[in-house]
């Protein structure tokens, strides 16, 4: 899930403007018989990968709509795909959204004609990624931070408090320097958490939010991660190849996701995670509906299938990630737990900045363009 | 009755009478499909990439400026993309040198001394690892170069695990632990392409003949004057053609070097970060041109060199 969330520059975005509300549906017909999904590999389980995790095959039955997937690993293959057209939805991350919208591939859904968009999070309901001048273009799906995962052995008074033991060259409790056993995401995307970690320690920058960023707080972030480079053996790019680096390359600290942090600890893999006090960037996905669906009662009646059935709580289990119904932590709809929430940084919403594309114009005036983050980052890589 | 002897002619007879009378129809249908897949598929796709090299980004909004312009070129001078090309055609050389050298005495031995069953042992030894996954294969080495692998440990069991860590200290090549090190890069590059070079050698080895090697000893040469006048320049082309396959596989590949590898980017990496997700097609089309530019160059010199000349 990585580069995959990682998005393409948005001018497109800021071309057109977004985009007059379309019409959008007012009652739901006949079902159609089946529902085309464009989603990231792991979302939609029919218990094909394992027994426990299914949360289609019920839907089928019921709705008599039957379910297709086509997954995709990358925004750039969502927006691609939508674009040709045919499918009814697509679990969309925060830099597709917009792109989606402004496209005017995505029509506004009626939230009347889903009767459990009442318990979505209420801190979900009107976020910027899928709410366009109040009108709602998809139904949150599930997100999740980008936590900060250690070793439990070394780090043995407690999580680290701060990013710094990924970014300083410090001592680790275990009494030896981090240097070579710390790691880094390999997207230019992870500027942004440079950029966080300034906004706590370096005030003076002045950054209020570290997707935009002007061209002195943007080489600030760049030196960090300068800095960073000489503690870095390898960047991690692939969770499975992280997740082998903690096991076998001394690796005891890094950014990374829930789904690592799980795999690692059901190997029994002595490593936790944290959300340390500069709080942490994240990803954030919604369900949207094709503005020319074939399929759009189907597409509606699986919108109010993803919120009200064992998806949303089963789901955050398996990926690692957060429900968008606050209730399915608790109400035993699926197999997760108010404990597993918390683990995978359900309470931490409000320190946890999503990701959007950096684009050249934002509200502050002239920012450092998303495609200047990948040019840059290969240099830093590089050891310029 | 003269129906008996001349039966009416069917659409095939009349199609065999056409490309009899214009032997050109025949050659023009036969060569037509290969062509189009050379022309359209081929070379088409190339020109589109070369076309999109000319092309630029726009600084402040980010968007593909269609105008033909040097801008791009300009860029991979920059020092952080001019380094992603020095280390890339470096790697390329030096895996290509090694694989010569390990090559050789291999493809040597196959070719004038391996006979029946050896042969066959042979064959299957170089041929094995080509069978199965490439990533399989990728991934057991990051395995085995860890800092917690097999090759740490054996180094360690026989008490050299100093010189281990003295390898890994020195600067560039070396690293946090082998599998994050310009050094296990190069061994992983190695391992992968060397069947590339085997190959195409041992043919060649093959078919020096026999009596030039005796008379080259009748006329009183050294083996190592035999070798370096006989055996090497009539072995040339198939070293070549070893030496065009690793370095060209080595300029392309983007999987090693993210799986094993410090992280510093290789062009392929680099080409696949600049396209997609950043927008960048033209920077991202530069650099693809560059391995042709540098493949091209290296033919050239082969054929200076007299690589060709036996062919």
């Amino acid at each position: 899930m990585n580069t995959m969330k990682l998005m393409a520059s948005t001018a497109l975005v800021l071309l057109t403007g977004l985009g007059p509300t379309f019409a959008q549906m007012t009652a739901l017909g006949t079902p159609e018989g089946q529902v085309d999904i464009v989603a990231w590999p792991g979302y939609i389980e029919r218990g094909e990968t394992d027994k426990a995790y299914d949360w289609v095959t019920k839907f089928e039955a019921a709705s008599g709509c039957k379910v297709n997937v086509k997954t995709a690993n990358t925004s750039d293959e969502m927006v691609a795909l939508m674009n040709e057209g045919g499918f009814d939805l697509v679990t969309a991350s925060g830099d597709a959204s917009l792109r989606l919208v402004a496209g005017k591939r995505i029509q506004p859904i009626n939230t009347d004609l889903i009767p459990s968009w009442s318990k979505v999070d209420d801190r979900l309901k009107d976020a910027p990624w899928h709410t366009v001048g109040g009108v709602h273009y998809g139904v949150p799906y599930q997100w999740g931070p980008n936590v900060l995962m250690y070793n439990t052995e070394v780090f043995k008074d407690g999580p680290p408090k701060s990013w710094s033991v990924v970014f300083e060259e410090t001592t680790l409790p275990d009494g030896k320097s981090n240097k070579g056993r710390v790691q880094a995401y390999d997207g230019p995307i992870h500027i942004a958490d440079a950029a966080q970690y300034l906004m706590a320690h370096k005030p003076e920058l002045d950054i209020t939010n570290p997707y935009e960023l002007n061209e002195d707080q943007y080489a600030a972030a760049l030196d960090l991660l300068r800095a960073q480079r000489e503690l870095v053996g390898r960047y991690w790019h692939d969770a499975m190849i992280q997740v082998d680096d903690f096991k076998n390359e001394g690796v005891v600290a890094s950014g990374s996701w829930p789904f690592q942090v799980n795999l690692l600890k059901s190997e029994g893999q002595p490593v936790a995670s944290t959300i340390p006090e500069e709080g942490a960037t994240g990803w954030a996905d919604t369900l949207m509906l094709h503005s020319e669906a074939p399929h759009p009662t189907c597409a509606y009646l699986f919108m109010e299938h993803s919120l009200n059935s064992n998806l949303q709580s089963d789901l955050s289990v398996w990926f690692g990630s957060n429900p968008v119904v606050p209730a399915a932590c608790t109400d035993g709809s699926g197999m997760q737990t108010k404990e597993g929430c918390t683990a995978n940084g359900f309470d931490d919403f409000d320190r946890i900045r999503f990701w959007t594309t950096p684009v050249a114009s934002c509200p502050a005036g002239n920012c450092v363009p998303y495609y200047r983050w990948v040019s840059d980052y290969i240099g830093v890589i590089g050891g310029r | 009755m003269s129906g008996a002897f001349h039966p009416a002619r069917g659409p095939g007879d009349r199609l065999t009478g056409l490309f009899w009378r214009r032997p050109g129809v025949l050659l023009a249908l036969l060569i037509a499909p290969p062509l189009i897949w050379l022309g359209v598929v081929y070379l088409g796709s190339l020109v589109a990439l070369l076309w999109q090299s000319f092309w630029s980004i726009d600084e402040f909004s980010g968007l593909i400026v269609p105008e033909f312009t040097l801008k791009t070129y300009a860029e991979l001078l920059r020092p952080a993309n001019f380094d992603v090309i020095v280390r890339t055609v470096t790697m390329a050389s030096v895996v290509t040198a090694a694989s010569v050298v390990l090559a050789f005495p291999i493809a040597y031995y196959a070719a004038r001394y391996a006979r029946g069953r050896m042969k066959a042992v042979f064959y299957l030894g170089v041929m094995l690892p080509l069978w199965s996954s490439y990533l399989v294969k990728v991934y057991a080495w990051k395995l085995i170069l860890a800092r917690e692998g097999i090759v740490t440990w054996a180094a360690e069991g026989i008490g050299a695990g100093n010189v281990l860590n003295a390898v890994l200290s020195l600067p560039v090549i070396g690293g946090n632990s082998l599998s994050t090190s310009y050094i296990g890069t190069f061994i992983v590059f190695v391992y992968v392409w060397l069947p590339f070079m085997i190959l195409p050698m041992q043919a060649s080895l093959e078919r020096v003949p026999n009596a030039m090697l005796e008379a080259s000893s009748d006329l009183g040469a050294t083996s190592w004057q035999t070798f370096v006048h006989v055996i090497l320049p009539l072995a040339l082309p198939g070293i070549i053609a070893g030496t065009i396959f690793t370095f060209s596989l080595t300029l392309g590949d983007y999987i090693i070097p993210q799986i094993v590898g410090s992280s510093r980017l290789f062009i392929g990496q680099a080409v696949y970060m600049l396209q997609g997700t950043a927008g960048n097609l033209p920077l991202a089309a530069a650099f693809a041109v560059i391995p042709i530019v540098v493949m091209l160059a290296y033919l050239v010199f082969a054929r200076r060199i007299g690589a060709f000349d036996a062919l």
